[in-house]
């Protein structure tokens, strides 16, 4: 779709500096109005429909399809199995890096885990697909799966998330909790999570020679390129992934899965385009999940309650013919200060698909083990959850001693239970019922998050009429990228949004890096932010060197960008707007390119972390067991606000 | 997706000549059946789509106090019926807890008295199920059964009817007017759907090719319409299916109940009158004790089919709960959670 189709219609309400304005979404209406197009929304000429067939077992071999049957169905155009599948580029059973995950595409007739694609049939409309893979009637040969922990193969770990450290330990556990006046023993289960995001994964492959076109959802756009191109033997900047609009992502769509790379290989086959769109019961399997964890706390304690050691052990489960292990254990190694902690580990081998990173991996799973071992020690010690969490403050990081970048967190405890109300709780459980009858109980937590930040580009172009065009290839999964990029990028340009026109979502433009981590406004926000910046200085230098420009000169005192014009920063009275700079330069346009750089001096010497605390009150109705969460009240301290409406509606 | 005809009769005699076809399935809003087909459970060659049929989408109020309900009448419409809340007020609120407001007002009254069940083995084609395919036996004995059936089950099946709406329906006396090829007939909605027996395929008294045209309340059941609740024990207080519902009515005089009527959801594969229950509170003084006394006597007959023994005394507690509700009377409006036990507690408006 044009991207500055999502320009803003309406004139913006300017409150001064854009940065930190609670602007409506840019894309809203669009939205709003079903003129967003999703991957699934496109229909190219000469349209195949590709429909999965999946495993109905989670384990064994399937031993036939009735490929002739689903071929006799009028519209069926081919099956894809492992007896016909074309070879790829590059081995789907070799890991191509922390990101990268073995994927199922036909390469043989094993069955790993339940919702498998194990044939793939391509049709002139969709409905004869489906039919078409409904009659494929599969015979399995089928072997007992192991799906409970005590079926599953342990294994040590050899790093946990994407490449973050099995093990670690600061100080010395064992003395610490062999000195504790008591030790509390926390065990928590969890149960495995699937991104099942509202727009289900979704491809249209187009191939014209050599060249790959992609409409789909992806979180990191330029980045996948290289991984499709390498399954394909064809250079990355031969494909073209369009995504401008995500259904949500939640991290799957970071990860290059075997059902894409399924369809594309049909659209070579058939020389044709092809459409390819998971219905909801697939999206269980093969796109990745966060996987089930069992977690073991020991908090020792002294008799004031402070903590002596706290060690987090885990065991997180994986596929069996590929790693990744949700983070959990290291939930604790910078919560609470504690002369010793130690995270560390364990694998367990599921037949199940390869779980992948989704939502906060590590910290979902692993701080709410955390807190609640620290409810539980609370209790034991007969202190208050947050008189026992502000006891146990950190002041500096656990472990290394670094200061915080920023730390307001005894602030959001403050402000949290000041708006929760949490000073009248009583000490022991059990005590409140509201008038109906229903027992009520509160609870609190603190939550941390670090804040990565990932290598981006971007470019920015002040035009002739004085208007920009900012560029870079982000990724808007619903959290409002498309508002809040365009927003710091205007603020670095010294325009009204309404000025700006952003063009994101395109693999062709300046690469934005990974939507993920909770770190892309701060990635590909800063590369917007620095190419708005160098755009200006190159404007400036334009103006600086006239001797017709009322800036003329100012070289040394500089000058500062604001509401279309540049200003003396001595004399805010000696300005001209950028339209007139350029027009008497007789320059169309200046372009600027920015990059995000983290400063590694800066990242070594200080923590960074956003942090909060988050207060619950929930009742239960003790004869039934129904239960409701009735209030939530958060306090968080997560940096720059770019957008407050934004991020109310997280 | 199994190719299949649409055909959309003009009348009633059309639609019942072309029902009576092997392969055929009638579709009304269609949020039942064509989900099904869409996952291969339901096949059928032809639909016929009654969505339209004239004449069958009314509310019709009778003499004697009592309302005969078109089978095309949209669940919302039905339960935002002013008259009809204020007469059959625990209709209004099973209806308003089930599925979601979109669903609501696609699905009419006849598809839902003939939803399929929710056991997932009958939804997975991987599964054997002796009601999806008679005689290949069922996987849902010795598996996830804790969503499965505590009274009248059979080794051929164990699942539970679905429907919030045929709950208090049973518990009502509500009368289900049928068309067929060989003309009319009526059928007590106590009587529409069968237990399983060695047949679970027989879901319901219908023979194939019939139609639901209406369904009909008694004036009679209007008389408990100060004292009736539905109350719907769920996973999730929204857009879930009941673990275990129950429906109550009752007509007081003199400090005495006069007559009850109660009715259990999610307990069997029908809305389960618990009759004995209602005569042990028949004529009695309306109190905790009889209440628990009622409940034993609902659930004397139910073992547990699986891991689900828990529900025969969550049943007990729901229903010794909505009896009390229905002591207290029926609310003014709607409770804003329809049918949730957690109601009172969040005001009195329903907001959907
Ligand atoms: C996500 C979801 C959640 C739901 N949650 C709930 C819930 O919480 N509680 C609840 O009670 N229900 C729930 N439902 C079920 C819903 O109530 C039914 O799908 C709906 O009532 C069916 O009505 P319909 O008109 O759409 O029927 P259709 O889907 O059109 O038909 C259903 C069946 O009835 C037959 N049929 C329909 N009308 C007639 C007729 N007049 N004569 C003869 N046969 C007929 C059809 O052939 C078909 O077999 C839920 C459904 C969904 C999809
Ligand atoms: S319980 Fe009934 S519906 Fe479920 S699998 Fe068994 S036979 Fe089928």
């Amino acid at each position: 779709m044009p991207l500055d189709a999502a320009a803003p219609r309406a004139p913006y309400v300017h409150h001064g500096s854009n940065a930190g304005q609670p602007l409506t979404r840019r894309d809203g209406e669009l939205k709003v109005t079903g003129r967003a197009t999703y991957a699934a929304d496109h229909r190219p000429e000469g349209l195949l429909y590709a429909v999965i067939a999946a495993s109905r077992i989670a384990r064994g071999r399937v031993t036939s399809l009735d490929v002739a049957a689903a071929k006799a169905h009028p519209g069926v155009v081919e099956v894809l199995t492992p007896a016909n599948r074309p070879p790829l580029g590059r081995d789907p059973d070799q890991k191509s890096g922390p990101f990268g995950f073995r994927i199922e595409v036909l390469q043989d007739d094993t069955v790993r885990y339940a919702g498998q694609p194990i044939a793939l049939v391509v049709a002139t409309s969709l409905e004869a697909a489906t039919e078409g893979a409904a009659l494929l009637d599969p015979q399995y040969e089928a072997l007992p799966p192991r799906t409970t922990l005590e079926s599953g193969k342990r294994f040590p770990a050899p790093a946990v998330g994407v490449s973050g450290q099995a093990r670690t330990e600061h100080g010395d556990v064992e003395a610490g909790l062999a000195a504790a006046a008591q030790v509390v023993r926390t065990e928590v289960e969890t149960p495995a999570q699937y991104h099942n995001a509202m727009e289900p994964h979704a491809i249209v492959a187009q191939w014209d020679g050599d060249r790959l076109t992609l409409d789909m959802p992806n979180q990191a756009i330029v980045m996948s390129r290289a991984g499709y191109a390498a399954y394909f033997g064809i250079a990355p900047e031969n494909v073209l992934i369009r995504s401008p609009f995500l259904g949500g992502g939640f991290g799957s769509k970071a990860i290059l899965n075997g059902p894409q790379v399924l369809a594309i290989l049909a659209a070579r086959m058939l020389n044709r385009p092809v459409k390819l769109a998971l219905t909801r019961a697939q999206m269980f399997g093969p796109v990745g999940h966060r996987g089930r964890t069992w977690q073991r706390l020991h908090l020792g304690l002294d008799g004031e309650g402070r903590l002596t050691a706290l060690r987090h052990h885990a065991i997180s489960a994986t596929s069996s013919f590929d790693t990744f292990l949700e983070p959990a254990a290291n939930a604790s190694l910078h919560v609470y200060r504690s002369p010793a902690i130690s995270a560390e580990t364990e694998g367990v081998r599921l037949d199940t698909g390869t779980p992948s990173p989704m939502r906060a991996p590590g910290e979902a799973p692993g701080s709410a083990a955390l807190e609640i071992a620290m409810d539980a020690a609370a209790d034991a010690v007969g202190m208050d959850p947050l008189e026992f969490r502000l006891l146990n403050y950190a002041e500096t990081e656990p472990g290394s001693g670094r200061p915080f970048s920023s730390k307001a967190l005894r602030e959001c405890y403050a402000e949290g239970a000041k708006l929760f109300g949490w000073a009248a709780r009583p000490l022991r459980p059990r005590q409140m019922r509201d008038a109906a009858g229903l027992r009520v109980g509160w609870g609190m937590g603190t939550a941390l998050f670090p804040c990565p930040h990932f290598a981006a580009e971007a470019r920015a172009t002040l035009r002739a009429d004085g208007t920009a065009l900012v560029e870079t290839a982000g990724a808007d999964m619903g959290q409002g990228a498309w508002t809040a990029l365009a927003q710091i990028a205007a603020e670095a340009l010294g325009l009204d949004p309404a000025q700006v026109e952003f063009r994101s979502g395109d693999s062709s433009l300046p690469d934005a890096g990974i939507a993920g981590g909770s770190g892309h406004a701060a990635s590909a926000g800063l590369a917007l932010h620095n190419a708005g910046q160098d755009a200006i200085a190159r404007l400036a230098e334009i103006a600086m060197r006239d001797p017709r420009s009322p800036l003329f000169g100012a070289d040394n005192i500089g000058v500062v960008a604001r509401a279309g014009r540049l200003h003396r920063r001595d004399d805010e009275t000696r300005s001209e707007s950028y339209a007139d700079i350029l027009a008497r330069a007789g320059q169309a346009a200046v372009v600027g390119a920015g990059r995000m750089q983290r400063d590694e001096e800066a990242v070594k010497e200080r923590a960074m972390y956003s942090h909060g605390a988050v207060f619950a009150e929930v009742k239960v109705d003790p004869d039934l067991g129904q239960v409701r969460c009735t209030r939530l009240v958060g306090a968080f301290a997560a940096g720059r606000i770019v957008n407050p409406r934004l991020v109310r509606s997280q | 997706m199994k190719p299949f005809d649409y055909v959309r009769p003009r009348d009633l005699a059309e639609a019942l000549a072309l029902g009576s076809e092997p392969g055929t399935a009638y579709l009304a809003g269609g949020t039942n059946l064509l989900d099904l087909m869409k996952i291969g459970v339901a096949r059928p060659d032809r639909i016929v789509d009654i969505g339209r049929l004239p004449g069958l989408a009314g509310l019709d109020w009778r003499e004697d106090g009592g309302v005969r309900i078109g089978a095309l009448v949209k669940n919302a419409d039905l339960a935002y019926d002013a008259r009809f809340q204020r007469t059959f007020p625990s209709v209004a609120e099973a209806l308003l807890s089930g599925a979601s407001a979109q669903l609501r007002n696609a699905a009419t009254v006849g598809g839902n008295l003939l939803q399929r069940p929710r056991c997932p083995y009958f939804q997975d084609l991987a599964s054997a199920c002796n009601r999806r395919a008679p005689e290949s036996g069922c996987d849902a004995l010795g598996g996830e059964t804790r969503r499965h059936a505590v009274l009248g089950w059979s080794e051929a099946c164990i699942a539970v009817n679905p429907s919030d709406f045929c709950v208090p329906m049973a518990a009502l006396d509500a009368v289900v007017e049928v068309q067929g090829p060989g003309g009319a007939r009526e059928i007590a909605l106590e009587d529409l759907h069968r237990l399983p027996g060695q047949t679970p395929e027989r879901e319901t008294a219908l023979e194939p090719s019939e139609l639901i045209v209406a369904v009909r309340l008694p004036g009679q059941a209007a008389a408990v319409a100060r004292h009736s609740r539905y109350l719907k024990v769920r996973e999730r207080t929204s857009y879930a299916f009941a673990v275990v519902s129950a429906a109550a009515g009752l007509e007081l005089g003199d400090g005495a109940i006069r007559s009850a009527r109660l009715a259990l959801g999610g307990v069997a594969a029908k809305p389960w009158r618990a009759r004995e229950a209602e005569a042990v509170l028949a004529g009695g003084e309306p109190s905790e004790a009889r209440f628990a006394d009622a409940a034993r006597a609902a659930l004397a007959e139910a073992r547990p089919s699986g891991e689900n023994a828990y529900k025969i005394e969550l049943a007990r507690r729901l229903i010794v709960r909505v009896l009390q509700q229905a002591l207290a009377g029926a609310p003014e409006t709607l409770p804003a959670l329809p049918g949730s036990p957690l109601a009172p507690a969040f005001g009195n408006r329903h907001a959907a």
